[in-house]
């Protein structure tokens, strides 16, 4: 019954993205862009992976798309035509193809008990978990606590992501701004959906927190909750305008929280240097060792929100406040 | 029960997956892609309770509330570009 | 008995729901001209939403899954005529014509 899912799901996928390469008006290959996310999170979710599905969702329908039409809107509509490298490309990716589908060949099945990846670190997360961590989710425990490093890398790469792109895009000076006119008013003009739109945008900034605190219980985490919040946040500056958004807002608020998410994780495994224990050993941060994980857990997940938030409103504000090509 | 509203959904993701690789204007292809969103929401509600793990209604919760912000978006842009070109006439 | 009828209910539900969302499907595919699908397409969503949940709820019962169900539903109904609102509305105001021609082909601005 899975298995008629997937296949169904995986054929779609594959369809959509012949479409997105084959197209060449980028608007259409964006709109097929959030499909094809659309579909991937339906296949995380089949498979059990509620975590990435969320992620997924949030990121790549929501934001990613929202993204790619502010910086469609400073560009052109069609594709350049590109001559050449057509039939050396289509040679090498299909002898690469071919290598991978032999070597897949070799493969446990999907779910197999006997796997060797499910003999020797799965098991141990999974009695170890209850006993020293003891939250219910484990894939929080995993990505909080005993792979604390990976996400202290990651939250770093999304701050890393966020400066390159203010680099490339720079922060217009106020003075500069040429009139009203230009930048986008918002759907100010319409009334329906600015007010189902300021209906919602409390509930989703709401729901975006209890997915922040939840991840521990269901799915969840720093980084869905980062990308929903900015999804509200989006929705207002959708609707009011730039100007507006930016002075509820601005920017340096922003700044504050990619920085502050980014010294907040730093910041918890240096207090537990502090504290006796090792580099983001959380056990030493309260009486009790398995306390002291919750709360490690906590913090460092406030701080990949906080992160993830100011980045994906920095990239945003930073396509949105641009003026509209002429 | 669950299965066979869920794959009547399947078959209406691929109609509506046909009409926004077809769709002569923009706007139908926007029209498919936010009934490919709805219909997300619905397939993912069912499947959660076909595979017996209602907590995962978070999922589509969240997808209910993150589909309008995607379709104000593209209409915001298209909006801009379009006013870019035509006259003024709301400010 | 309760639990049969409860049952049978949800069955009913359920597959009046699948039944409007293939409508939806298929009339977004064969309807002529592009207000008439955004038609077909919000009108079905809005009834298939109502049925399809109201036939889980009541397989869920009285648990906390029934409430999250309730506010999917909310919020379905809530932001999918704004969404064929605005959608509507951008055509409109782009120029696209609601009485175009028969086979679809509308000669619009924006036509890709």
């Amino acid at each position: 019954m899975i298995i008629v899912f997937a296949l169904f799901l995986l054929s779609l996928l594959v369809v959509t993205a012949l479409a997105i390469v084959r197209t060449e008006n980028l608007f259409v290959a964006v709109m097929l862009t959030s499909i094809f996310s659309l579909l991937m999170a339906a296949n995380f979710f089949i498979l059990d992976a509620a975590d990435v599905a969320l992620t997924e969702a949030a990121v790549g329908a929501g934001v990613t798309t929202v993204i790619f039409l502010g910086a469609l809107a400073l560009t052109a509509e069609r594709e350049k035509y590109a001559a050449g490298g057509g039939r050396v490309a289509v040679v090498v990716v299909a002898i690469l193809a071919a290598l991978i589908i032999y070597a897949t060949f070799d493969k446990p099945r999907l779910g197999d008990p006997d796997a060797p990846v499910h003999q020797h670190l799965a098991p141990w997360y999974l009695e170890k978990t209850p006993e020293l961590v003891d939250i219910p989710n484990v894939v929080t425990a995993v990505l909080g606590s005993f792979r604390g490093y990976d996400t202290l890398g990651e939250v770093f790469v999304v701050f890393v992501a966020c400066i390159g792109v203010l680099f490339i895009l720079g922060v217009q000076p106020e003075h500069k701004l040429p009139p009203t006119a230009s930048i986008s008013a918002g759907l100010k003009h319409h009334l329906i959906p600015q007010v189902v739109g300021r209906l919602l945008i409390p509930f989703i900034i709401l729901f975006g927190l209890y997915v922040q605190f939840h991840g521990e219980y269901g799915p969840g985490g720093g980084f869905q909750a980062g990308a929903l919040i900015a999804t509200g946040i989006i929705l207002y500056a959708l609707l009011e305008g730039e100007e507006e958004a930016l002075r509820a807002i601005p920017r340096s608020v922003l700044m504050g929280l990619v920085i502050g998410g980014a010294c907040l994780y730093g910041g918890v495994g240096l207090l537990c240097i502090l504290l006796g224990g090792n580099f983001l050993d959380y056990s030493v941060l309260a009486a009790d060792p398995v306390t002291g994980q919750q709360v490690g857990i906590l913090l460092i997940e406030a701080g990949v929100g906080m992160a993830v938030c100011g980045a994906l409103l920095s990239i945003f504000h930073a396509f949105a406040a641009r003026t509209i090509r002429p | 029960m669950y299965l066979v509203v869920s794959l009547a959904i399947l078959v209406t993701m691929v109609l509506a997956l046909v009409r926004a690789l077809r769709g002569p204007t923009v706007y139908d292809r926007v029209l498919a892609v936010n009934m490919f969103g709805t219909k997300t929401v619905l397939l993912l509600s069912v499947i959660a309770f076909l595979l017996g793990r209602p907590d995962f209604l978070d999922l589509a919760l969240a997808y209910a509330l993150i589909n309008l912000v995607g379709i104000l978006a593209v209409l915001e842009f298209f909006q801009n570009n379009t006013r870019g070109t035509a006259e003024h006439e709301h400010d | 008995m309760i639990d049969l009828a409860l049952d049978s209910l949800s069955w009913v539900l359920l597959c009046l729901g699948g039944i409007f969302v293939l409508i939806g499907g298929v009339g977004a595919l064969r309807l002529p001209g592009f207000y008439t699908r955004l038609h077909a397409a919000s009108l079905t969503d809005s009834m298939a939403t109502i049925l399809i949940f109201t036939g889980i709820m009541l397989q869920a019962g009285f648990t906390l899954a029934t409430l999250k169900l309730l506010a999917i539903m909310v919020f379905l109904l809530l932001t999918g005529p704004t969404a064929s609102y605005a959608l509507a509305n951008a055509a409109l105001q782009s120029g696209l014509k609601p009485d175009a021609d028969q086979l679809g082909e509308n000669t619009a601005g924006d036509a890709s």
